[in-house]
């Protein structure tokens, strides 16, 4: 039971990451790039999640946690950068 | 108790799918940034929540080890999506929308995206 259940977590978040590409490649503005990227990470963190639970292993759990603080980095930077046109002042 | 620890963390599982693919979703349906704003803020990080409750619930069942280090992502995910919200919005502000644009805040202060604040009328003190 579980197993199905993994598998269709995957699938969800699977089609979401390519939900998240289509944004990237056609959005209205630069801000809906930087949220579809930022939803990429989260998406990532769960299906890099969803792979251990598979595994069974808990390797993933410190990977996830240096995607989550990069991922959330990064997007801090990009807004700063668009709203200052400058990231460390 | 492992039966009831199985339809618990399959639940767990798929409504975080459902919560993950409806947030990226709603980054694509709906129609203005402070809109899509939403989807992906509160639903995949609820979808995240969920998958890592299922693992520690999983860990903690069938592998006897109870660790508490899924929390931690959880709630650096938690603590970390409001800020990136709030970042993504003044962003939004500061290139798509005209200040004129924008009702009147019914403070003493103007919208703090424009720095419509001068030096002096800053409301925090540092000192």
């Amino acid at each position: 039971m579980i197993t199905y259940a993994l598998w269709f977590a995957a699938t969800c978040f699977s089609v979401a990451l390519l939900l998240n590409v289509w944004r990237i490649g056609v959005a209205p503005g630069v801000v809906d790039r930087i949220l579809a990227l930022d939803t990429m990470v989260v998406n990532a963190i769960a299906l890099l999640n969803i792979y251990g639970l598979l595994e069974g292993t808990a390797v993933y759990f410190e990977v996830s946690l240096l995607i989550a603080m990069f991922g959330f980095v990064s997007t801090v930077a990009y807004c700063r950068f668009i709203l200052r046109g400058n990231i460390i002042e | 108790m492992e039966l009831l620890a199985q339809i618990v963390i399959s639940a767990l599982l798929v409504i975080a799918g459902i919560f993950g693919f409806l947030g990226s979703y709603g980054l694509l349906k709906l129609d203005d940034t402070m809109r899509r704003l939403h989807a992906p803020t509160k639903a995949t990080t609820i979808g995240v929540g969920g998958v890592l409750i299922a693992a520690m619930i999983y860990f903690a069942v069938f592998q006897d080890k109870i660790s508490l280090h899924e929390l931690l992502i959880t709630v650096f995910l938690f603590i970390t999506a409001p800020i990136t919200a709030n970042f993504v919005a003044k962003a939004h502000l500061h290139r798509d929308v005209k200040p004129s644009e924008l009702p009147p805040t019914g403070g003493k202060y103007g919208w703090a995206a424009y720095d419509s604040v001068s030096p002096d009328k800053q409301p925090i003190d540092t000192d």
